[in-house]
């Protein structure tokens, strides 16, 4: 892996002004490369969440510097940060954010439809995504009639059918029991392995991290440890 | 883009038919009140026109009598000559034709009929002055009027009335005698020393109803004939109306001055007493009634005009409550890239849409009002494409108004607040 995608300086992120300002970020440094799979935990309050807020774009830092590939991320606007999660960007979420009432297959082609992708060709990807997702006979179904795990699958395509370079997923098992917990994962790592998307994983539960190559602790906006598989 | 903030528009609104129908409620009436005002009054402007000209277009009226409306008076007031006729025929400029009227009501008598009806002795002028068409047989002519002929021409109530289905023409019918005592400004009753026949000889094709009354219920006869043989010649001052008809483009205010200033002379009015008598310009009194009509009409249609802002400020309440219900889906579009632009496009195209779609139900709806409407209060329908136009567009800009706020609301959202939300 040669150029890291990548690259935080000295983040920090303050919330709120004077005396109730907190301080959820204290100067963080990280580096990712391509293709890696991370896992961010960390006790709550810890600086996790908005961690994945700024990497993830959703946000920006009140000091420091974000290098996405080369883009430096803290200079950009609302909409330009937008425009590189629409082109670069997935992300999945605990409670799946699918579009209530709405079929799989509408779900999977929403992102589709701010790139501007003409319909037939958009009714081909999605019907594809949800193919690999293993939901080829599910798109016609609302987020009602589908379980928890195919929910979540049904998310899954719609992160991965614009083909992201990174993929956010925010506890992506933290509402599914354990069988379930276990092929969303599996598939998550035959993603990375396969497709070469980074992924970049949120979680508290030790054996959902542990099919991550490379864990990070966070602990009081600090980067407390930071442990690679070898 | 909009094309597909469309699409998923008019799926928000299909997914709650009955929120969507009660949200454009407002429009939708405001919409069909604007256009129904609108439609009916240019439809009672065009009924008023109708009923003025029915009476003859050129048509200037004398009468005598202090002022007119409910305050007007003729009693006391003396009737005009036929002198008068003569000296308004010589002297004055602008007059097509002129005839003296003398009006009266009294009992007609065919077979077991016998009705009251109004009696009018003129001369042959008349029936072009007035606007009536003869439907059968023939008018009376000026030897008739020399004579003192016993005919009559009747009216199309009348014939029906006294005749039935029978062919009036020819017949004979018992006129006077028993006077009826219908008493009006218009009509002189005296008590009928005469009776008399007259034969029918002509049929008039009928006005219709009108706010003046049925003019239908008419008979005509010469006015010598109404003297010599109805009324008896009592005094000179037998005339209860002058009627004549302006010329062809003449100056219709200039001409009623005229009238009224050779009236006064010849009537020994000083300068400082009232008119005793009116004069009548239908032209002038269309254009007041239809002027009068014009502004009601502009009146009920700003009334309505607001209602439709009403509706315009439900639309805005169901979208605010809309983008609250939908913060989350307003999230996820923005996570997955969504611009702040195309989620305000978004909203403001899902409230153009709803308010369009109410215009286009309030079009429809105003179109059966208006059908219904005027038939039952007898009124032209005409159907104006610049009024539906207008509401339509005026109901898509209430939704570009009123669905800025709620549209601009959902896109300053954040992102990450937006996606925790519950």
């Amino acid at each position: 892996m040669n150029a890291p995608l990548i690259r935080l300086n000295g983040i920090t992120k303050k919330y709120g002004v004077g005396d109730a300002a907190f301080q959820a970020l204290r100067g963080i440094d990280l580096t990712i490369a391509r293709g890696d799979f991370v896992a961010v935990m960390g006790p709550s309050g810890s600086g996790k969440s908005t961690l994945m807020n700024l990497l993830g774009c959703l946000d920006t830092p009140t000091t420091g510097q974000y290098l996405y590939e080369d883009i430096a991320v803290e200079q950009l606007n609302a909409d330009q940060r937008s425009l590189l999660r629409r082109h670069a960007l997935g992300f999945i979420f605990q409670g799946f954010n699918l579009l209530a009432r709405t079929s799989a297959l509408e779900n999977v082609e929403l992102p589709m439809v701010y790139r501007n992708i003409p319909r037939q060709e958009r009714h081909r990807l999605a019907k594809d995504a949800l193919a690999t997702v293993g939901l080829a006979d599910k798109f016609a179904n609302t987020p009602a009639e589908l379980s928890g795990g195919q929910q979540q699958r049904v998310a899954i395509a719609r992160a991965i059918v614009t083909s992201p370079s990174t993929l956010f997923a925010d506890e992506p098992t933290g509402n599914l029991d354990s069988k379930t917990t276990i092929e969303i994962m599996e598939f998550l790592v035959r993603l990375n392995a396969e497709r070469g998307i980074t992924i970049l994983l949120v979680t508290h539960e030790d054996d959902v991290a542990a099919y991550a190559r490379r864990t990070i602790l966070v602990r009081d906006g600090l980067i407390a440890t930071d442990h690679a598989k070898p | 883009m909009i094309g597909n903030a469309f699409h998923i528009a008019l799926r928000e609104i299909r997914r709650n038919v009955m929120r969507a129908f009660l949200t454009v409620l407002g429009v939708i009436i405001g919409v069909a009140a604007v256009i129904t005002m609108v439609t009916l009054g240019q439809g009672t402007t065009q009924a008023v026109k109708n009923q003025i000209s029915s009476l003859g277009s050129n048509l200037v009226m004398l009468r005598p009598g202090m002022g007119f409306g409910p305050r007007s008076s003729s009693a006391g007031v003396p009737n005009f000559t036929v002198a008068d006729v003569t000296a308004l025929r010589d002297q004055i400029h602008g007059i097509a034709a002129i005839v003296p009227v003398s009006s009266t009501s009294l009992s007609t008598i065919y077979r077991q009929n016998a009705r009251s009806t109004s009696i009018t002795g003129t001369a042959p002028a008349y029936f072009g002055i007035n606007n009536w068409k003869l439907a059968r047989g023939r008018l009376f002519d000026e030897t008739d009027l020399r004579d003192g002929s016993a005919v009559c021409v009747i009216g199309d109530t009348t014939k029906t009335e006294l005749f039935g289905t029978e062919d009036p023409l020819g017949k004979l019918i018992r006129i006077g005698k028993t006077a009826s005592s219908s008493s009006s400004s218009t009509t002189t009753t005296k008590e009928t020393p005469y009776s008399s026949t007259f034969q029918v000889i002509g049929v008039l094709a009928a006005k219709g109803q009108s706010g003046m009354g049925n003019q239908d219920d008419t008979i005509i006869v010469p006015l010598s004939a109404l003297q010599h043989r109805l009324t008896g010649r009592t005094s000179a001052r037998n005339i209860s109306q002058i009627a004549l008809s302006a010329e062809e483009g003449a100056n219709s205010e200039r001409l009623v001055a005229d009238i009224t200033s050779l009236m006064r002379s010849r009537r020994n009015l000083h300068a400082n007493e009232d008119n005793n008598f009116n004069v009548f310009d239908t032209r002038q009194i269309a254009e007041t009634l239809s002027a009068s009509t014009k502004m009601m009409t502009t009146l009920l249609a700003a009334v309505a005009g607001v209602s439709l802002l009403v509706g315009g400020i439900g639309i805005m309440n169901i979208m605010l409550v809309s983008v609250t219900e939908r913060t989350r889906e307003i999230g996820i579009r923005l996570a997955i890239g969504a611009r702040a632009r195309e989620v305000l496009l978004q909203f403001l195209v899902e409230a153009i849409t709803l308010s369009c779609v109410g215009g286009l139900v309030g079009i429809l709806l105003a179109f059966g009002l208006c059908v219904l409407l005027a038939r039952l209060i007898d009124v032209p329908f005409l159907f104006d494409p610049k009024i539906n136009l207008i509401a339509f567009f005026f109901s898509a800009a209430i939704g570009v108004l009123f669905g800025f706020t709620p549209a601009r609301r959902a896109a300053r959202l954040d992102p990450i607040e937006a996606l925790r939300h519950e």
